[in-house]
């Protein structure tokens, strides 16, 4: 993982350090005077070469300059990290102040020390560093992570918010301050009614860092929080483009501007968004079908989504579109792809190394947002400017909500609640974005430029910090309806989809074309040409989000199970190690073959077949002895986990590739092996907990069935006392019949095999193994043969994906629910009592 | 803000009840004869029962007419046939709930093989969309009507539980299409499903309890977290100008 994150790193590393050389790398402590950096990189120069040719060969030089500005960056990023530390570790704290509030108020202090210890401000959020390495990565996690069908769904409202409600915030705030200035409010200032449209250009936008920062915090529903958050980030691009409008206005000058200018000024607003828009989407593609053929290259697959998204940034700031729309329409249309396309582990490095780098820039931007603070040169106070800026940002924000929620509620089909308005219009957060331009004015042309660098950063700490530590309480105050913490469970999934396609055949039915009737054709649309064109072959099959729940589900009751089991010391399926061990012991020396097979794969485990073979011997070994040698044998089952189950990680091969990630073949097999087993494990047990499999009339047949079956196996005291005594899961006599029973016709090699096993059940069997020792004991030639249908052999699979390899275990526990149920009935009745109080999900398996 | 005409619509048609049919039909019953008048009056009856506006109830009825040929009822048939339809999924269920009697707001069960066009729009009915006038309480009842109509749609032998069986059988048409499920997989997702109804809703289970399926009540404490309020509707047309006429009944 760290390698494949390696290539955007180092990217990312390299740019920051030549940016910082321009920003940050001005900090010279024990100069007199700061030199430009070209001069300093000649001095160190001279320094590290010239000095060390005259006086021979130093042992050790310090050479500070030559690496000064990496080390600089390397070192403001661990602080910023130390800071969240710090930060995080209060947990009370962050209950009541947000981190972001938190972060700028740790800026504060860490330029108050680098103010007194400099005198002078050193370090300061440079526009270029910001938009260029700090801004991409934030806003292309916010797209890659966008909940795709929320967002599309609630689209027009969230355009409608982020175009008319940006617009609308930057002309009434422009033109309020400009009346205000006009009636004298504000004293001398050298600003024009144009400046003052620029100021409310770059300061209209609600900024997706902060808000994200602060919502995240305060799980509002979901309908609300993608409002917000799609407003923030799409509007984000509308406010770059109206700044570089307005600047080209105030550029052009008062005189300058007609009517025709002004109508270009409007399409282009509107050809940089779309533009941008497009741009990225076609980026998104590009990195879709890029990963439909990286398999080979699973290592620096990851760093294609980085490396084509910062490219879709960098290509549209090139085209002067805009670029935070691009990289947003970017991460929005390809996550799904490439998703699909990518190996497992390489989607989740994305993702890790997304919020890596997503999570370190917002740290760093809040902290230096407050380090910037503390420069004596941009406060400039004109209070009547100050304070109306504040007033009617807040002011503006609440009427444009409001007007515009109204408007869009008399055409949305759920309509946008009052109390979700307020939140709405209180959550319009100033952010980086808005110091980034006002840092990017032009001085030459802004006379007033310092005094609006204050007001933003005033406005910036008044919205983050106060409306941020307001919001909780206010949310909680006005009850805002939540969004549920919980995970979809399989059924609420499975109702989803319902849902969804009633919906669509009520709007067929009632003959409307509606939103869900457009829906549905994108879907079909896409399903046909799009997913065939950007997705591998092999992707199309395991997409289905249902299976994917299905799947998580799974996997984390066998991880329940697991724990269950190692807390009691005892894990059912390694007992059938135990009797598997006995038999390879005692066949050891007769069948040479068959033990090299199995210790071969033993090392992993048994494949399906054997595991469940095997269990009926052990089981009656266990039943035996059961009361003595039960604690000696939970030892030794732990014993024998440590030795067998993991053994593969202790023979890890320690072998470096670059190119590939070290994947040790006994490894892989020694985990999916594991999951497999525990997968036919928790089935069985999972059934027994159902009960519900098949409706009663089954059951009771198959229970007469048993009955019946009686003199065919072993006495009926003998499986009754096994199914009331032993809490293990195996099959019994009684499982089989009943297998058979309700089975009826299910062509099980499996289970034929173990029905002519039946026979070693007989305990006196077993010390009498010896003579068959000359043959292929019936089982385990079963196990040959029959086994390998059921589960193909381990290496083989290692090649399928790793939800089909699943689907194995699957299969036979859907047959045979209904015989489990019986057998494990107990087991489950004892795990019960052990855990009364079950949660939620896993209540079966805690 | 359909709904909201829709409210006032109702309280006025009742106020007015005995003058509506001279006043806001009068014009156009005038011309048009007595049939056109008794249909109005009929309509106005429905509107008050469903909670449709006039104007959706005679797109509806336009649109039930188109389905039916003309003709009083509508049958499977006919459902069957709109074309949009082909690809869904879960079409039989869709169209099974239609002529379902539990969904008609009426004490049977069973279902019948034609309906009328007063079921047609019953059914319709659950569809409709919450206004900003909508209480919590009226839109708790809303919700449980739609969990009640999503509930009948699985329990197709009407006996209140659904049973594994019957659940099996939706989640398998359901993940049929996707083409990416096997049925066998459809089968364990459906078990899995059950069986967290199950664990939920009887944790402790004793080793020879069945759960028999899922009820009502069950189906109800399991979708608690699932967001409906905003799904689980669908836009009747004419939304404008009911509210036009709304201006004009109040006016």
């Amino acid at each position: 993982m760290q390698r494949c994150g390696c290539v955007p790193l180092w990217l990312v590393g390299s740019v920051l350090l030549t940016c910082s050389t321009s920003g940050i790398g001005a900090h010279q402590d024990s100069r007199p005077e700061p030199p430009s950096e070209t001069t300093a990189n000649q001095s160190h120069a001279e320094q590290g070469h010239g000095s060390s040719a005259i006086t021979g060969i130093p042992v050790v030089t310090f050479k500070w300059h030559h690496v000064e500005t990496p080390y600089l960056v390397a070192v403001w990023i661990l602080v910023a990290g130390l800071a969240k530390l710090v930060i995080e570790a209060n947990h009370h704290v962050t209950e009541v102040i947000p981190e972001s509030a938190l972060l700028i108020c740790f800026g504060f202090i860490l330029g108050g020390i680098i103010w007194g210890a400099d005198m002078v401000q050193t370090f300061k959020l440079n526009p270029t560093v910001f938009f260029f390495y700090l801004l991409p990565q934030i806003i292309l996690d916010t797209g890659y992570s966008m909940p795709n069908k929320l967002f599309f769904g609630n689209l027009g409202a969230i355009l409608v918010y982020a175009v008319i409600g940006t617009v609308w915030n930057a002309a009434s705030l422009g033109l309020s301050l400009w009346g205000c200035h006009q009636g004298g409010a504000m004293g001398q200032l050298d600003i024009g009614l144009l400046q003052y449209l620029l100021f409310g250009s770059l300061i209209a936008a609600v900024d997706p860092v902060a808000v994200i920062a602060v919502f995240e915090q305060v799980h509002v529903n979901e309908v609300l929080f993608i409002l917000v958050f799609g407003e923030s980030l799409l509007n984000d691009g509308v406010t770059v483009v109206l700044f570089n409008v307005f600047d080209a206005f105030v550029s052009l000058g008062g005189p300058g501007i007609n009517a025709v200018e002004i109508i270009k000024g409007i399409i282009s607003f509107f050809v940089v968004a779309f533009g941008g828009s497009f741009l990225g989407l076609a980026f998104g593609l590009l990195i879709s079908l890029l990963t439909k053929v990286t398999q080979n290259i699973k290592i620096i697959e990851p760093a294609f989504v980085f490396v084509l998204g910062y490219l879709a940034y960098l290509t549209a700031e090139m085209l002067s579109l805009s670029s935070i729309l691009s990289i947003t329409f970017c991460g929005v249309s390809c996550q799904k792809y490439i998703n699909a396309n990518m190996d497992e582990n390489s989607v989740n490095t994305v993702r890790y190394v997304m919020k890596v780098f997503a999570n370190g820039s917002e740290t760093i931007i809040f902290v230096f947002l407050g380090i910037s603070a503390i420069d004596k040169e941009i406060w400039v106070w004109n209070t009547g400017f100050i304070l109306l800026t504040l007033f009617f940002i807040f002011v503006y924000r609440i009427i444009g909500v409001f007007f515009l929620t109204w408007i869009l509620n008399r055409y949305r089909l759920v309509p946008v609640e009052f109390i979700d308005q307020v939140i709405m219009s209180y959550g319009g957060l100033r952010g980086a974005v808005a110091y980034g331009l006002a840092a990017l004015l032009n001085e030459s042309k802004i006379k007033e430029k310092n005094l609006m660098i204050c007001t933003t950063l005033l406005v910036v700490y008044f919205t983050v910090i106060l409306q941020g530590i307001t919001m909780k309480p206010l949310v909680k105050w006005l009850k805002v309806k939540k969004a549920s913490v919980s995970e979809l469970t399989l059924i609420e999934k499975l109702q989803d989809k319902v849902f969804d396609h009633m919906l669509v055949a009520i709007e067929d039915v009632s003959g409307q074309i509606g939103h869900n009737y457009m829906r549905d054709k994108w879907n079909q649309f896409e399903e046909r040409w799009m997913k065939r064109i950007l997705m591998k072959k092999s992707a199309r099959k395991s997409r289905d989000q249902v299976f994917k729940v299905f799947h998580r589900l799974n996997l984390k009751d066998a991880m329940n199970y697991v724990a269950e089991g190692e807390r009691r010391g005892s894990l059912e399926f390694v007992r059938n190690e135990t009797a598997f061990i006995d038999f390879k012991k005692k066949f050891v020396d007769d069948l040479p073959d068959i033990t090299a097979g199995m210790s071969d794969d033993h090392t992993a485990a048994s494949s399906m077949g054997r595991i469940d073979q095997v269990p009926s011997v052990s089981l009656e070994m266990h039943e035996q002895n059961m009361k003595g040698v039960r604690q000696m044998e939970d030892i030794n089952t732990h014993h024998l986990l440590q030795q067998h189950l993991y053994k593969g990680r202790k023979q890890h091969r320690h072998r470096y590739s670059r190119s590939h990630f070290n994947v040790n073949k006994d490894e892989d097999e020694v985990q999916e092996i594991f999951q497999r087993t525990m997968r036919n494990r928790l089935e069985s047990f999972k059934s027994a907990k159902m009960g519900v499999s098949q409706p009663k009339k089954i059951s009771k047949h198959a229970k007469k069935d048993q009955l019946q079956k009686v003199p065919n196996g072993k006495s009926t005291d003998n499986s009754k006392r096994y199914l009331a005594g032993d809490e293990d899961f195996q099959l019994s006599e009684g499982d089989a019949s009943g297998f058979g029973a309700s089975g009826g016709s299910y062509p099980f090699p499996m289970m034929v095999s173990y029905r002519a096993g039946a026979g070693i059940e007989n305990p006196a069997y077993i010390p009498d193994l010896d003579p068959m020792a000359a043959k292929i004991p019936p089982w385990l030639a079963q196990a040959e043969l029959d086994g390998e249908p059921v589960a193909p052999s381990q290496r083989a699979q290692l090649r399928m994906p790793s939800d089909l390899s699943r689907l194995a275990p699957l299969r036979i526990s859907a047959r045979s629910n209904d015989s489990f149920a019986q057998a494990d009935a107990p087991a489950a009745r004892q795990r019960d009592d052990e855990a009364p109080a079950p949660s939620k999900r896993g209540g079966h398996n805690v | 803000m359909p709904n909201s005409s829709v409210r006032v619509q109702r309280a006025r048609a009742r106020s007015v009840r005995g003058s509506r049919t001279g006043r806001a039909g009068g014009a156009a019953a005038a011309a048009m004869g007595a049939s056109q008048t008794r249909s109005e009056h009929r309509h106005q009856d429905l509107a008050d029962r469903t909670g449709f506006s006039l104007e959706q109830i005679k797109n509806l009825h336009r649109r039930f007419q188109q389905l039916s040929g003309d003709e009083e009822t509508i049958s499977k048939e006919n459902l069957e046939s709109i074309p949009a339809l082909a690809n869904n999924p879960i079409r039989k269920q869709i169209i099974g709930a239609f002529f379902d009697k539990r969904n008609q707001n009426r004490d049977e069960v069973g279902s019948c093989e034609q309906i009328g066009f007063e079921q047609f729009l019953m059914v319709m009915s659950h569809f409709r969309p919450p206004s900003l006038k909508t209480t919590a309480e009226e839109k708790e009842a809303m919700r449980r009507e739609k969990l009640r109509f999503l509930f009948n749609m699985h329990d197709t032998d009407n006996d209140g539980t659904i049973t594994l069986v019957e659940y099996r059988k939706v989640v398998e048409e359901l993940l049929s299409k996707s083409g990416a499920i096997e049925e066998e997989t459809a089968k364990a997702i459906a078990d899995a499903a059950m069986l967290e109804v199950a664990s939920t809703n009887v944790p402790a289970m004793g080793p020879d309890d069945f759960y028999e399926g899922i009820t009502f009540e069950h189906f109800e404490q399991i979708l608690k977290g699932l967001e409906m309020e905003t799904r689980m509707h669908i836009r009747f047309l004419d939304v404008d100008t009911t509210t036009m006429r709304c201006g004009k009944f109040t006016s």
